[in-house]
Order: structure tokens, then C-alpha cells, then sequence
């Protein structure tokens, strides 16, 4: 593609960007949220119209693409929350983007069936063709995706972040898949965050920053800091914030909690005030069912948490909350904000209770404090009226933050604080988090990023089928020790650490 | 559109806008203002009630009843406003309690209500009312005005307690995403409860100021009810899914589909082309509402 721009209103999304890509390649997209990937994937998929440049495949240009005339051209585009239907089985998911037949000729289930587990098979992506698409985890879902685009006689393949939301070793079954891809002759257009990732599979490295080429690398003989420099376009200086001062009291004590229903067993943790918990653990541990019981969203069959010194057993996050803790939950896009609601009322909605006045609401005293944090925080919006929506995924975070800010709990629960934010956003919310952890608060974050949870954690708590295995000391450990502890290979990671 | 109704019947019937007339049609719908209100909170916070109809006949015969019993009028008010409360109380325990999705609960209240109605009384009428039933037992001219007063009254209340009160806000937070407002600290099912039991009050406010007109009860009253309502709040500019609308917008939309009737009638359109004209109104409202949207979005 050449030349290609794009404009939102006034808003320059894409600026120009040439891109290329050959079969059998992979090439890597990178850039922080906002930079332009989305946009561009929009336009190849014909879901957006450029409004200048052109399109070319196998050297012949295409002109204005529409959903249907991009797939008719081969090329499919793979976003991270799958789009499939969940009630239907493998084969038909599949079958569903290869199948032009009439729509009154009776199906063929036999063939439909085996022609799904071939293109399974190619793949080398072992997935049950009868089992229901609902059932399966995200990554299997993510490879029948890939195996719909194929079964499309797709070419040129689009992944959107495919791996953002899966744990690490099951970001490797999309991997392997994504080579396989490569092998098939598909050119690849890999989108993601995660550098390591691109780096090991991406053969160049393009970098989009406000909607501009900044440049295009060799994979080879490039490295991740290089690719962070271009992305925020200045140095990154270390992104987690150096902290002095000494852990203080215990704030959460949780001894044997037990949750038959969760599958949580006798988990022991504590987090002391000044302090950053890490809780790592792979996807299905019991990470975030143990955050719904600390914030009373799901009962637990003996409790035997002690908050502030006293027992805590909340049955409602309103009880949570007046006892003093907090939770930003992973789904933000669902959970952590009022998406429909301006910045100003999602902030001062935690609080409202403590800001009326004689049992009214005081909308002068709500948005000063919202203008307060919304600058604390330095949250992009040009207004407190602003609809949640409308901002970036970093800013929405930073709402989300701001509220329990405002609410000032004694422990912040966060749930991947930073999935799917940029690198830039990413700084400044440790830089908050940090911030916060100096005036005394507690800091329980769950974190899939072991990255995140090594540079950012004072301590890091391992959760492995529904128990916390080990709690290391930062700086005590090292990333594969961690890491086979969250897979259950303790005994020997923990021999290898030591 | 509708400024330009206005000005046709001024022209063409000028006895639209007698004062008769005007008075009659406030009259009229007062008690659908006062089902808009209640119904105005249900749909914010995401819900739908289509039992109110069969609410309102059941507490329009409570009332009748009450007061053939000697009741005086002002316990009798406070009676069917309870009598109300407790209908609306079921729904709200079947939905928020039993998580029934709200149509096919109220659905199902709205079926055994009107039924276990036709049968208790047979279909007759509550006739024989006491002289203090009909307009409060004032003159014509003073019940009016206690019947449009009244109604005013709770639609004012309402109006201000939506933005004024955070239980106001937590009707819209619960409507925009209830998971997210229970993650706030707010309790969206109990917020989902009480804003049923306040429709089911509303419902039997409204069957009053309804029955008060009349020297009888009817036994049928308030069917089709629950449409006419959803509509005229929809019309305001609420989202049917929760979360947004106004009350103002419910009243304008109490007047827009209100004066439409009887509009026709004195343009001297069949009155059989007020449903259908209702209806085509429903839509333009939905559809300029979404286009708008849209445009908004895009830039």
C-alpha cells in the first residue's frame, strides 16, 4: 500500500503510510495505541475507506475495498477477541468462511467436517473439530480463526493482537501457527505489543507513530529498546520507577482461604502498606477469582482475611469498598468503566455518597475533584463531559484509577493493569502506582506480563491450580524460576533458582 | 414537525386550542404521565415493565372497592399507591432477586394480574361508588385540578431526584452497565428492585387519577397501557437498553403522542389512524435519534 491517509474528522489517523509485505513474510506492526494500526488494518479490510492513497496485490491495484471485496481478494484480518460463533462447533466455524455454496443446497456435514480437520491439521493446531467454539480457551479459538482465514484461500493475513490476552505459553501455540502460516506462502502482518513476540517471529519490523511510518527494520538486526525508542519517538527512560521507602504494616492478610465453587485452596497472601504484590500465575490459576472474593463479588467457603486488622468477609464490593479496598478488574473495556458515562461522573461515582451534600448531589464539588485528578493523572480528554468511550484504552485505565484515587482505599486490587496499553500510558501508570505505593498504599497486581511483574513487584506471589505456590522477593528471583513455578514444574525451578 | 401540527390546527380547527379542550387533554393524561415517570426510571436502568396496565386495573378496582367500603379518599390513595408498591415489589423480587429477565417477568405478572382481575370480579364494574370517589368528592373543576396537580407533583419529584440524588445516578449506572456499577461499590439489584416497586406506585397513583374521572370502575382499564407508555418514554429520547434519557424528554413526549389523538379528531382524520400515526411517530423519533448518533460517532 502506498500513500495511504486516513482521516477522522479532524483527526489524522494515517498520514501517508506506505507499507508492503511478501508472501511467506511475516511483518511486524508496532506502535503505541493510537499510532494508526487499527486504521490501518480498517482500510485493508474495507471496514474504513481511505481517503487517499492505493492498494496494491500481486502488483495490480484494487480499488475501493469493502468488507466483501477484501476477503474475495484474500485477505483476512484476525482480531484479538475472535470473531466466532460460540454455539456453533469447530468444523462449522471453519466452514463458515470456505463454504459458497447455495444457500439452499443441503450441507454436506461429512465433508464440511473433514475439510475443517485437514485445515486444523495443516496447521498443526490440535483442536477438536466438533468441539463447541464456547468452550474452548482463547487461544484455541484464536487457531480456528486462523484455520477459517486459511479455509478463505486467505493470502494475506492481518493479526490484531492475537496474543494479548492469552498467557505466555499458549501465545507459543498461535506462534507456531503463525510460522506454519509463513510457510503456506501467506504474507503475514503481525500486530502486537509484545516485542519479544515480534521479535522472534517477525522477519521485519515496521514502526507507526501519529499515524506516520517512523521506520521499517530488519527483525535480525534490530532490538527491543531500538523499537521502543522509535515507538514513543524519545528515550524510555528504566519504565519502573525506583522505590525507597520500607514496606510498612500489614494491611490484607489472607490466610486458608478456601473456595470449593472457584477452586481456590488454602491461599495465603499478605500485602503491607508501601508495597507491590505481584500475582503471577498462568490464565485459569485463580488469580482473579481470589481478587472477586477479596472484593466480595463471589463467596468463599472460609475467608480468614484480615483487612486493617480486622476479619473482612465482604458479601458486596459496596461492603469492599467501605472496608477499603479497591479493584480495577481486567475487562476494562466491560467492567473497569462506565463506557457511556462522561469522565467526570465515572470518577466521582465511587464517591458520590461522600461528596453530596445533605444527602444531594454536589456536581460543583464532584468536578473539581474530577478536574483534579484528570490533571493528577494527565488524562487525555479535552473535557470531564467527555464520554469514557471515546478515549484511548491508556486514558480509560487512567479513569478507572483515578476513581479509586478518589475513594482512597488502604488496597488497590489490580487486575492486568496494563493489557492492551501502550508503552508510553504504561510508564505513567507505573509511575502513579508508584506514587501511590510511597503514601502508604497496598498494591495487590495481577499480571500475565512477567516482565511487568519482575520490574514493577516488591514481592511476587506465584498462584498455581487455585493456591499461591511461592511468594520471591524482587531482585531474588529470576524470570524462570517464576515462570516453572506458575507452570507447576516447582521442585525443579525452584532447585534452579536456588 | 410538531410546531408545525400546532400551527395546522390552529388554522384548520380552531377548537383544538379552546380552553375546554386543552384542560380535557391535560386531564386526560394525567395518570399516563404519571406511568411515564415510573417507566422513564425503569427503562433508564435498563429494565422494561409491561405488567403496569394490568396494574393499573388492579388498583383502579382496589380503589373502587376501598371506598364503597367507607374508606376516606386520602387513605384510599394511600392504599392503592401501596396496593401498587407491592405489585411492583413482585416484579422487582422476580427480576433482581430471581434475575427473570424483565419482560417475560412482568410479561407473566401482566397475564395473571388481568386474569386473576376478570376473575375475582367476574368482569363487572365496581359501581355504586360513594359521592366523595368521583373527583375527590370536589367539583368537577376542583378534581381536574387536583388530578393535574398531582400529576405534575410526582413528575417534578421524580425529575429532580434523577439528577439531584446519587441514587438518581445509580438508576443511569445501572441501566449503562450493571456489572460495572456493582464493581463501583453500587448495588445494581437492589437499585433494579426499588425502582419496580416506584413504577408499581406510580402504576397505582395513575389508576386513581384514571379512576377519579368516572362515576364507575372499569374492570379492562389500562389494557394496551404498557405500550402506549413505553412508547411515549421512548419517544422522549431514552434508550430503550438503559443508561440514557431524561424526564423532560418524557414529557415531551406525554404531549407529543397525547395531542396526536385528539389532533386527528379535530382535523376530523379517523380516529382509527391515531395507533398507526403513534407508531410512525415511534420511529421517526428512534431513527433521527440513531442518525444523529451516528454522525456524531463518525467525526
Amino acid at each position: 500500500m502506498t500513500d495511504v491517509a486516513k482521516a477522522y474528522g479532524g483527526v489524522r489517523a494515517l498520514r501517508g503510510v506506505s507499507f508492503d509485505v511478501h508472501a511467506g513474510e511475516v511483518h511486524a506492526l508496532v506502535g503505541e495505541n493510537g499510532a494508526g494500526k487499527s486504521t490501518l488494518i480498517a482500510v485493508v479490510s474495507g471496514a474504513r475507506q481511505p481517503d487517499a492513497g492505493a492498494i496494491e496485490i500481486d502488483g495490480r491495484e484494487v480499488g475501493v475495498l469493502d468488507p466483501v471485496s477484501s476477503r474475495a481478494l484474500g485477505i483476512a484480518v484476525i482480531h484479538q477477541h475472535p470473531a466466532l460463533f460460540p454455539d456453533l462447533t469447530v468444523a462449522e466455524n471453519v466452514a463458515l468462511g470456505a463454504e459458497r455454496g447455495h444457500p439452499l443446497r443441503p450441507i454436506d456435514w461429512k465433508e464440511r467436517r473433514a475439510r475443517a480437520s485437514a485445515l486444523l491439521q495443516r496447521l498443526g493446531a490440535r483442536v477438536d473439530p466438533d468441539a463447541r467454539v464456547g468452550d474452548l480457551g482463547m487461544a484455541e479459538q484464536q487457531l480456528v480463526e486462523i484455520a477459517r482465514a486459511l479455509g478463505a484461500h486467505a493470502r494475506v493475513v492481518f493479526l490484531d493482537e492475537p496474543t494479548a490476552a492469552l498467557p505466555e505459553e499458549e501465545a507459543g501455540r498461535v506462534l507456531d501457527v503463525v510460522r506454519q502460516l509463513q510457510r503456506e506462502r501467506c504474507a503475514v502482518v503481525y500486530v502486537s505489543h509484545r516485542l519479544e513476540e515480534v521479535l522472534a517471529i517477525a522477519d521485519r519490523v515496521t514502526v507507526l507513530r501519529d499515524g506516520e511510518v517512523v521506520a521499517t527494520l530488519d527483525a535480525k538486526k534490530t532490538s527491543r529498546g531500538e523499537i521502543v525508542r522509535l515507538m514513543v519517538g524519545r528515550p524510555l527512560e528504566d519504565a519502573y520507577p525506583r522505590r525507597t521507602t520500607a514496606p510498612g504494616e500489614v494491611l490484607l492478610d489472607v490466610r486458608g482461604l478456601s473456595s470449593a465453587d472457584l477452586g481456590l485452596r488454602d491461599v495465603s497472601i499478605s500485602v503491607r502498606a508501601g508495597e507491590i504484590v505481584g500475582l503471577f500465575g498462568l490464565v485459569g490459576a485463580g488469580r482473579t477469582e481470589l481478587a472477586r472474593v477479596l472484593f466480595g463479588l463471589e463467596p468463599a467457603d472460609r475467608a480468614g482475611v484480615m483487612l486493617r486488622g480486622r476479619p473482612f468477609d465482604p458479601r458486596s464490593p459496596a461492603e469492599a469498598i467501605a472496608a477499603g479496598i479497591a479493584y480495577v478488574p481486567e475487562d476494562r473495556p466491560r467492567h473497569g468503566v462506565l463506557l457511556d458515562m462522561d469522565v467526570g461522573t465515572n470518577i466521582a461515582l465511587a464517591v458520590q455518597d461522600r461528596l453530596a451534600r445533605r444527602g444531594l448531589i454536589d456536581g460543583a464539588r464532584e468536578d473539581a475533584l474530577a478536574e483534579r485528578l484528570v490533571e493528577r493523572l494527565d488524562i487525555r480528554t479535552d473535557s470531564i463531559r467527555r464520554l469514557v468511550r471515546t478515549l484511548s484504552g491508556g486514558n480509560q485505565q487512567k479513569v478507572a484509577l483515578a476513581r479509586w484515587l478518589a475513594a482512597e482505599p488502604a488496597v488497590l486490587v489490580l487486575d492486568e493493569p496494563t493489557q492492551g496499553i501502550d508503552v508510553g500510558a504504561r510508564a505513567e501508570i507505573y509511575a502513579l502506582l508508584a506514587e501511590l505505593v510511597e503514601n502508604g498504599l497496598g498494591v495487590l497486581a495481577i499480571s500475565s506480563d512477567l516482565a511487568e511483574v519482575m520490574g514493577l513487584c516488591d514481592r511476587v506471589a506465584v498462584m498455581q491450580g487455585g493456591t499461591v505456590v511461592a511468594v520471591r522477593e524482587r531482585g531474588a528471583v529470576e524470570r524462570e524460576e517464576i515462570l516453572a513455578l506458575a507452570l507447576g514444574h516447582g521442585v525443579a525451578g525452584a532447585l534452579h533458582g536456588a | 414537525m410538531y410546531a408545525a401540527l400546532l400551527a395546522l390546527l390552529a388554522v384548520a380547527a380552531p377548537g383544538f386550542f379552546t380552553a375546554g379542550n386543552l384542560r380535557d387533554l391535560v386531564v386526560g393524561h394525567a395518570a399516563m404521565l404519571v406511568a411515564a415517570t415510573g417507566m422513564t426510571l425503569v427503562i433508564l436502568a435498563g429494565e422494561i415493565d409491561v405488567s403496569i396496565g394490568s396494574q393499573l386495573a388492579v388498583c383502579g378496582v382496589l380503589a373502587g372497592l376501598a371506598a364503597k367500603a367507607g374508606m376516606p379518599m386520602p387513605l384510599v390513595a394511600l392504599a392503592v399507591v401501596v396496593a401498587g408498591a407491592v405489585l411492583g415489589g413482585v416484579n422487582g423480587a422476580l427480576v433482581a432477586g430471581l434475575r427473570i429477565p424483565s419482560i417475560v417477568a412482568t410479561l407473566a405478572t401482566m397475564l395473571v394480574l388481568r386474569d386473576g382481575l376478570r376473575w375475582a370480579t367476574g368482569g363487572a364494574w365496581v359501581q355504586g361508588l360513594p359521592q366523595h370517589f368521583q373527583w375527590f368528592g370536589l367539583s368537577q373543576r376542583g378534581g381536574e385540578l387536583a388530578i393535574t396537580a398531582a400529576s405534575l407533583a410526582v413528575f417534578g419529584i421524580v425529575a429532580w431526584a434523577a439528577r439531584a440524588l446519587p441514587a438518581g445516578r445509580a438508576v443511569y449506572a445501572t441501566g449503562a452497565d450493571a456489572e460495572s456499577a456493582e464493581l463501583l461499590g453500587l448495588r445494581p439489584r437492589r437499585v433494579t428492585f426499588w425502582v419496580f416497586v416506584g413504577m408499581g406506585a406510580l402504576s397505582g397513583l395513575a389508576a386513581l387519577l384514571g379512576a377519579v374521572r368516572f362515576s364507575e370502575v372499569q374492570t379492562n382499564a389500562g389494557i394496551g397501557l404498557e405500550m402506549a407508555v413505553i412508547a411515549v418514554v421512548v419517544v422522549g429520547g431514552a434508550s430503550i437498553r438503559g443508561g440514557r434519557g431524561t424526564l423532560t424528554g418524557t414529557l415531551a413526549g406525554v404531549v407529543l403522542l397525547g395531542t396526536v389523538g385528539t389532533a386527528l379528531t379535530f382535523l376530523q382524520v379517523s380516529a382509527y389512524w391515531e395507533r398507526a400515526l403513534q407508531g410512525a411517530i415511534l420511529i421517526a423519533a428512534v431513527a433521527v435519534e440513531r442518525t444523529s448518533k451516528r454522525r456524531v460517532r463518525a467525526t
